[in-house]
């Protein structure tokens, strides 16, 4: 929260897209023309369903898309360098150092056979030319301040002896081992139980405001959106479709796919009875953006522009917004 | 209003076997220890609980898809447990259940049709197939063109829509639900949870809605349990437990839920639970939860086992200290991480 709005941006993302799809198959945009800022220390959200295209931004950014059968366009801007262009060699010493990343299962993304201490000092001992007793103790000192408890006797240990949620301290671990400037994380705590859930994100909150670390938070739940980031883009369909701070995204949504989320989510907070409106039909009946609105088919506020052009991301009195028929201050006073 | 179904002092015990040859016992998994519930006709009750806590395991002991160790489920009147044979598939039709991961509890290789009227031949009910089969899926707002599909041409929410009119195909009086809308996109989890709704005025059932997320569990039930390692600790009527819960886990439980509401983000207090579940294979003494929580007091928390009591009308916490954590006689303490796993 630290951070203004003159100050430069660190990442900046530029018309990215993302095409999968190899010789004679229809292509598949995931993502297209998304663009975003994150200054230094600044918390941005990256809310969609599955299959919006916000983890395959998080693998571009980090350039850990295959090579083969996929087209990215656009610009990743890093300190002046489009991070879509740089080599191999660039890429491993920026990956880990400048920016880390949490992924969502820590079962599949730690190595099973070999002890977690290892893993956590290999990323110390690759980027900060330190030799193996060194990073052994500092892997250490990083286990502890992830709440691991006893945490010399827990580096010998494999992830197996683990539990799920331990598991994702150490990757937490791993990833701010090097002091990095950003920390993508995706999905951290989806696979997590909820008081785990909540154990996890104090400890990546706390983390992250003692290191000063930018943090891009992928993740389908509004509520994580709502305790840790200060502004959020909201992404469908390979698309940003609303862009703004947390509070006035909250406070009053107004594109009609992220108004029609907040309504169909049961709130513990609201009174019993309430009934919940559901947005229609699935994330899957998408018209291709080329022919219109993707959310169209199941938007309520829906009028006939919406499928007959295409509707572009452009500055809406107070935020970024991707529609014809926003949803007014007068409905959002309807609904409460 | 009576009670369809009952639940009194169920244990389900799995064995922990060592050794090849001599295949001996070396203990269990107490994954339900000591239960009693009461499910009135018509109501619905939600059953919460983290991952391992033992609340799909208690969903199956009712149907006997698990083997129960020591206590009763009463359905009805009948001792479930008694039953064999024919009389126990009988009763079945009354009892049905909806799983939590709609494309593998369905057959990839039989059409909708097919599994739509897999039960009512497996229980011999005669049954006209056009008009059978169009009827549940009308019911669960599904085209008739979907019975001749298989359940791979149909997206995550349309598929647990099957798998719901399959459940009520041989009209039951009892349904159990075990995490009905954690395997769908957030967009179609109250369409879902809606249909539900639906169906249970429409055709007069129980539920039994087993799932992780409090807010959802909320929103369908009228009473609430909630279970910690194989033992409920709370029950009450959903409004009271939410505007007033007692037990500790349960508060520490509905702290750690975030609420999408930056401004309520913000102001709550947390309580913030350190380690994991112990293992149910050798649970801590006396209180389950003594291990981890914030109001533990000497001795008397780590000796006995506290039993369900009623603090108000039916709201009931198995905890020695309610009173005085609701008064505010006594604070919360630290728990450290090394704490819980010292015991």
């Amino acid at each position: 929260m630290t951070s203004t709005t003159t100050s430069a941006p660190l990442l900046a993302v530029r018309d990215l897209a993302v095409t999968f799809g190899t010789k004679g198959s229809r292509p598949v945009h995931a993502v297209d023309q998304v663009s975003f800022e994150i200054r230094p220390g600044q918390h941005v959200g990256l809310v969609g369903e599955s299959g919006s295209g916000k983890s395959v931004t998080s693998l571009a950014i980090m350039g850990l898309l295959p090579r083969r059968g996929v087209r990215t366009s656009g610009e990743v801007l890093w300190g002046g360098q489009n991070l879509l262009e740089a080599d191999r060699k660039t890429m491993s010493r920026l990956r880990g150092r400048d920016i880390a990343m949490v992924f969502q299962d820590p079962m599949t993304s730690l190595n099973p056979v070999v002890p977690v201490g290892i893993q956590v000092s290999e990323v110390i001992t690759r980027h900060k030319g330190v030799d193996r007793r060194e990073a052994a103790d500092r892997a250490e000192a990083l286990l502890r301040k992830v709440g691991i408890p006893d945490p010399g006797r827990r580096l010998g240990e494999y992830p197996h002896q683990l539990s799920g949620g331990m598991r994702q301290r150490v990757l937490i671990a791993m990833a701010l081992a090097c002091g990095p400037k950003l920390l993508i994380a995706d999905e951290p705590t989806t696979a997590l139980d909820v008081t785990i859930q909540a154990q996890v994100l104090e400890v990546l909150k706390d983390l992250v405001k003692d290191t000063d670390a930018a943090l891009l938070m992928i993740t389908h739940d509004l509520g994580v959106v709502a305790g840790l980031c200060d502004e959020v883009n909201v992404m469908y369909s390979g698309r940003i479709v609303e862009s703004t701070t947390k509070d006035r995204l909250f406070g009053e949504p107004r594109h009609p796919y992220t108004g029609g989320l907040l309504e169909s989510i049961p709130r513990l907070d609201s009174p019993r009875g309430t009934p919940l409106r559901p947005i229609p039909g699935s994330p899957t009946q998408t018209l291709p953006w080329s022919e219109g609105c993707a959310f169209s088919p199941r938007c309520r506020n829906k009028i006939d522009s919406c499928t007959t052009s295409t509707p572009v991301l452009e500055q809406h009195e107070d935020r970024q917004l991707r529609c014809f028929n926003p949803l007014t201050e007068a409905r959002q006073e309807a609904r409460s | 209003m009576t009670s369809l179904v009952s639940v009194q002092g169920l244990k389900v015990h799995f064995p922990i076997r060592d050794g090849l040859v001599m295949n001996r016992r070396v203990g269990a998994v107490k994954a339900v220890d000591g239960v009693d519930l009461e499910i009135r006709e018509g109501m619905t009750l939600g059953l919460v609980g983290e991952s391992g806590c033992g609340k799909s395991t208690l969903g199956r002991a009712l149907l006997r898809l698990s083997p129960v160790t020591e206590g009763r489920v009463v359905f009805d009147g009948t001792d479930v447990g008694e039953l064999k044979g024919e009389r126990l598939r009988r009763i079945r039709q009354d009892m049905q259940m909806v799983f939590q991961d709609p494309l593998a509890s369905l057959n990839p290789r039989q059409s909708v049709e097919t599994i739509l009227t897999e039960p009512l031949r497996a229980h011999g009910i005669a049954y006209d197939r056009r008009t059978r089969v169009r009827e549940l899926l009308d019911q669960v707002g599904l085209p008739p063109s979907a019975a001749q599909k298989y359940p791979h041409e149909f997206s995550g929410g349309q598929r647990q829509r099957i798998g719901i009119a399959r459940a009520v195909a041989l009209e039951p009086r009892f349904v159990i639900a075990d995490e009905p809308v954690s395997a769908l996109d957030v967009s179609i989890q109250a369409q879902v949870l809606n249909l539900l709704e639906e169906l249970q005025e429409k055709l007069g059932l129980t539920y039994l809605v087993i799932a992780h997320d409090l807010a959802v569990v909320r929103h369908v039930s009228d009473e609430v349990a909630v279970m910690y390692l194989g033992g409920v600790v709370e029950q009450a009527p959903s409004d009271d437990l939410y505007a007033e819960p007692r037990h500790p886990y349960t508060m520490a439980l509905m702290s750690a839920v975030p609420v999408p509401d930056p401004r309520v983000e913000a102001t709550r207090e947390r309580i913030l639970l350190q380690g994991d579940l112990p293992s149910p294979a050798n649970p801590p003494t006396g209180c389950r939860f003594h291990t981890r929580c914030p109001f533990r007091q000497e001795s008397r928390c780590d000796t006995e086992r506290p039993v369900l009591r009623e603090l108000a009308p039916g709201h009931r916490v198995a905890c020695h200290f309610a009173e005085e954590i609701a008064d505010g006689r006594i604070r919360p303490h630290e728990v450290s991480a090394e704490q819980v796993l010292a015991g």
